[in-house]
């Protein structure tokens, strides 16, 4: 199930210059297919009917409500500034600026969402190793297999919901003049994933695995303000 | 199209009847988010994307968040022994078809309004009526009442930022600065 998500939630995301869906809700049915993961790893950990699984399938509801609500507002932000729920459209409105640049603390807060969205690096505390595996521990074989690839294609495809959001799409950097790369927007796209993942490689480098207490007072008391001041900041400047 | 959205009912419907027969409450919460989603999918289908995929999203949080409350408040929160998932059977049974009964009556009895091409005979099923299907229904449930329910909107945030703040002790908090808890 948590494949099938990843792959629902790809298909709103413009690979190049067009997405293989184009919704005009793009944002919200992305929105709505990666929640889909916390429900596919509570059943994960519940299923196998043992009780150091099902504690891990417990840690990702705090998690879940810690990280939704900064994210929610780090994906509404740039549709605010570009005035659309549609990814495509969004992307298109960077031309001159990226989004990343004028908007960054809903860039990092998106970043750190996607680390938590697929309970990878410093979230992993679902499938944590003081739970002798958590939510993960009970399966083996192909349901094993298709959990922990299900989380690596979560992980890229919102990695990829990041570039027409923040990076400008399949455009080229605005800095760059003339195009070096003309008429290939895949590449560039693909250019900026691989940018995105290694920033999450580094934030996985450098944040120890967080206890989920933890990282529930840090989200309710300095991210989600910080989202919000965000989001105020660009809706004043829109509206002004 | 009318296939489509007889057989998601009767999904939505099936599923919402074995909510009822599940003996635990994660199974219960699997099957209700199964029949919400159902009906979000005849949302899409009638052309309101935009309801339908939030419909998903918060049907999905809302089964997740009743687990906390599982967590919080039942004797058996795994979810892992089997336990009935009714009470009070007269009484349910009773307020069930009386709330049945009063929503088909409406069916049947609201004027519904008749779409431009179907009144003459024409075609029946085509593109939306209107310019936007999301925008007309919004108008049509809020249009009148949209300042009342953004002051409620907020009165409810605060009520719940407020309860918050005060079941949370100071004393629980402090320790978990520290990290001790």
């Amino acid at each position: 199930m948590l494949p099938v998500a990843a792959v629902l939630a790809l298909a709103v995301v413009p690979l190049g210059d067009r997405a293989p869906v184009d919704l005009d809700v793009g944002v919200v049915w992305f929105n709505a297919m990666e929640v889909v993961a916390w429900f596919v790893v509570w059943v994960a950990g519940w299923g196998p009917n043992a009780a150091t699984s099902v504690a891990g399938g417990y840690r990702v509801l705090p998690l879940g409500l810690a990280y939704e609500i900064p994210h929610m507002l780090a994906i509404i932000t740039p549709a605010i500034a570009a005035g659309s729920l549609s990814p495509g459209a969004i992307a298109a409105a960077q031309h001159d600026l990226w989004y990343a640049v004028w908007m960054p603390a809903a860039f990092l807060l998106y970043l750190l969402s996607v680390a938590a969205m697929a309970f990878w690096g410093p979230f992993a505390a679902p499938l944590g190793r003081d739970l002798a595996g958590g939510a993960a521990a009970e399966h083996a074989g192909l349901d094993r297999l298709l959990l922990l690839a299900g989380r690596w294609m979560l992980l890229t495809a919102a990695a990829a919901m990041a570039v027409p959001l923040f990076l400008g799409g399949g455009a080229p950097p605005p800095i760059t003049g003339p195009d070096p790369l003309p008429g290939l927007p895949a590449l560039w796209f693909a250019v900026k994933l691989v940018v995105v993942l290694g920033l999450l490689l580094v934030l996985r480098r450098a944040v120890p695995m967080l206890r989920m207490a933890r990282f529930a007072t840090l989200a309710w008391v300095v991210l989600v303000p910080l989202a919000v001041a965000q989001a105020l900041v660009v809706t004043l400047v829109v509206l002004a | 199209m009318i296939a489509l959205v007889s057989a998601l009912g009767a999904v939505a419907v099936v599923t919402g009847l074995l909510v009822f027969t599940a003996d635990s409450m994660a199974r219960a919460t699997f099957l209700l988010l199964g029949s919400f989603v159902a009906v979000a999918v005849v949302l899409i289908g009638f052309g309101l994307g935009y309801l339908g995929t939030v419909v998903i999203l918060m049907m999905t949080i809302e089964m997740m968040i009743m687990v906390v409350f599982m967590v919080m408040l039942m004797m058996n929160p795994a979810g892992l022994m089997p336990m009935t998932m009714v009470h009070n059977r007269r009484g349910s049974w009773a307020i069930a078809l009386v709330v049945f009964g009063l929503l088909t009556a409406g069916v049947w009895l609201v004027p519904f309004p008749v779409r431009a091409g179907a009144a003459t005979g024409g075609v029946t099923s085509g593109p939306a009526a209107g310019p936007d299907a999301t925008v007309a229904l919004g108008d049509a449930l809020m249009g009148g009442q949209m300042l009342t329910m953004m002051t409620l909107g907020l009165a409810l945030l605060a009520t719940i930022v407020g309860t918050v703040a005060v079941a949370v002790s100071r004393r629980e908090g402090r320790a978990e600065r520290r990290g001790i808890s």
